[in-house]
């Protein structure tokens, strides 16, 4: 067995369209059983990678090893193919029936009926969609066919499985429910998953590993933690839901931290910095604490600054809070908070975060971000 | 009116009384035209999937070629075949001139472009990633021709109709390699055209009348298949 030995390995990978580099991917790996997302604005190369990946599209440079070996040739495209499958964003049903749709793939194999009877009717029944066997693909609703799209795809157990963005036209509940099941036949299969995916969350909840990308190439690679909380760069951390990115210059060094003039105002944060260099701070609107003023009790937060409300949006669970503080801040508080602080537009608040809880990224000059906490 | 009415009469007449040389006329149309059809299906359909599929550099070219082939007027098809076939031209060893075989050539040539031209629009209006999705569920390249032309049925059909419709009504080509001789490569639509010229409006109408129905009857099997009520 070569269990260490990564499943699909892609090196130096890049696709061009109509002359122009759409995707460049030095390397990436994925390990038997993982589960890896790829996050990123539309356009960053996502459906690109995953169609590259899957050896459906020309690659124009690189090569793709599976279990170890080089898929190169044609015949060899048409081996790793059988033992993939892809879901696309559209369903892309026959025009026929759902039972037909999802035995597809195991007639394309030319597999015995009785077989295909068996899974079919596994896969039916593992996506809710038993009742359906003999409806029309083309009369049933969006959630439906893509649980059909969905079940086609497992139900040639296949060795990695390529999901490009399949919950995105569907609404909230249905996405849901979805998910739920996708997450559960995922887990109970372990198969090695390569995805887009549009919402973070969706990402953060089935993901083993994140991946940002924007102009075709990969920005960062890690569990959600490590993306979410120590992004490498100003567009990751916007990607990933940092609201508050900040740039200013490192004025003073004590210790382990440091205080970085940010538009006249000093914020103190944590991390080996140069003194006089250009920094990022990245701050997640969860860390971030308000109080009216004036606040008595002392806190454990170093940064306090006074700061008018000029925007309160609702965010479903909670609220989106924009101060001005001499420089922008963004706070997420519960509706409870709203209520109990009476937050709205032009109140005089006190927002406070702690120095720890800043994540540092120091300015690239060229080439590649460096990361502080990593 | 009169002569309309007679007309209308005597092709009932000669259609219930199946006047043996009506019913050959008949027949044969049927004949060339189905066996037209069915050459035009075999090369119109696979080299029109070849081409909405393939990349190659003079593809748009090709593609506007195929399309003014749609619209082949039958007598500059006439024209050609009859010089291919002449006792000096390049196939006139074959000896086939004037025979109802020449008659298949020419409408095969008329129909082929019509059905090639639809395919090709049928098999690029479907979805653009299902190629890939058929690629993904692992198809050969055979059984990925196969799937694209089933879900592309409906078009097709419309393409074998248009095809046919095109032939079975086509007289130009037809009477010029044919040269409609009486029992031999007389067919409906050279038939209507002699017996118009020579005065014998009954038999004409006669004759157009049964060309009609043959074209709606059919049209109306394609159409009954087409629109077959699909699955619930």
């Amino acid at each position: 067995m070569n269990g260490s030995r990564s499943i699909l390995e892609a090196k130096n990978l890049q696709v061009r369209k109509a002359g122009s580099l759409v995707l460049d991917v030095p390397l990436l790996r994925i390990e038997e059983g993982e589960i890896l997302s790829l996050i990123g604005p539309n356009g960053a190369g996502k459906t690109t990678l995953l169609q590259a990946m899957a050896r459906l599209i020309k690659l124009s440079q690189g090569e793709l090893c599976f279990r170890g070996e080089n898929v190169s040739s044609n015949h060899a495209q048409f081996e790793y193919r059988r033992r993939l499958a892809m879901v696309f964003q559209e369903p892309l049903l026959f025009d026929t029936t759902v039972y037909e749709n999802v035995a597809a793939g195991l007639k394309i194999r030319g597999i015995k009926k009785s077989a295909i009877q068996r899974t079919v009717a596994e896969n039916l029944k593992r996506f809710g969609i038993a009742h359906l066997a003999h409806r029309s693909a083309r009369k049933i609703s969006g959630g439906e066919a893509q649980r059909v799209a969905l079940a086609r795809a497992l139900a040639t157990q296949p060795e990695v499985l390529f999901l490009d963005e399949p919950f995105s036209s569907l609404d909230p509940p249905t996405r849901e429910s979805l998910l739920e099941d996708l997450e559960s036949v995922l887990r109970e299969t372990k198969t090695t998953t390569l995805m887009a995916v549009h919402d973070r969350m969706e990402a953060l909840r089935l993901s083993d590993l994140i991946a940002v990308m924007n102009h075709g190439r990969i920005l960062q690679v890690g569990p959600p933690g490590e993306v979410m909380n120590q992004p490498l760069d100003e567009f990751v951390a916007s990607f990933v839901g940092v609201e508050t990115i900040l740039s200013g210059q490192v004025v003073r060094k004590e210790g382990g931290s440091f205080i970085a003039s940010i538009q006249g105002h000093y914020i103190e944060a944590v991390g080996k910095v140069e003194l006089g260099e250009s920094v990022v701070l990245c701050i997640r609107p969860e860390n971030v604490t308000l109080m009216v003023p004036p606040f008595k009790e002392p806190t454990s937060a170093r940064n306090v600054f006074p700061g008018t409300i000029v925007k309160v949006t609702p965010l479903g669970l909670f609220y989106k809070v924009q101060l001005q503080c001499g420089f922008p801040l963004v706070a997420y508080v519960t509706s409870h908070s709203l209520e109990n602080l009476s937050l709205r537009e032009g109140k005089e608040m006190v927002a406070s975060f702690k120095a720890t809880s800043i994540h540092v990224v120091r300015k690239k000059e060229k080439g590649r971000p460096v990361s502080l906490n990593a | 009116m009169d002569l309309i009415f007679e007309g209308i009469l005597k092709a009932f007449f000669l259609l219930f009384t199946f006047d043996p040389e009506v019913m050959g006329i008949t027949l044969l149309s049927l004949e060339v035209s189905g066996a037209a059809t069915l050459i035009s299906l075999l090369i119109g359909i696979s080299a029109g999937t070849i081409i909405a599929l393939a990349e190659f550099p003079g593809r748009k070219i090709i593609v506007s070629l195929v399309n003014t082939g749609m619209g082949l007027p039958p007598v500059v098809v006439g024209l050609f075949v009859t010089i291919f076939l002449w006792r000096n031209g390049p196939l006139g060893f074959l000896g086939i001139l004037f025979t109802p075989l020449a008659m298949i050539i020419a409408q095969a040539v008329i129909a082929t472009p019509i059905v090639m031209g639809i395919t090709l629009a049928a098999i690029q209006a479907l979805p653009k990633n299902l190629r890939l999705q058929i690629m993904a569920l692992g198809a050969t390249r055979l059984q990925m021709v196969w799937i694209l032309v089933k879900e592309a049925k409906l078009p097709l059909l419309a393409g074998v109709m248009a095809g046919f419709g095109g032939v079975i009504s086509e007289v130009g080509a037809s009477i010029m390699v044919g040269g409609n001789i009486k029992g031999y490569s007389r067919v409906l639509t050279t038939a209507t055209v002699m017996e118009t010229s020579r005065g014998n409006f009954e038999v004409a109408i006669a004759l157009g009348i049964i060309l009609l129905l043959l074209a709606f009857f059919i049209n109306w099997i394609l159409t009954r298949i087409q629109q077959k009520e699909r699955p619930r």
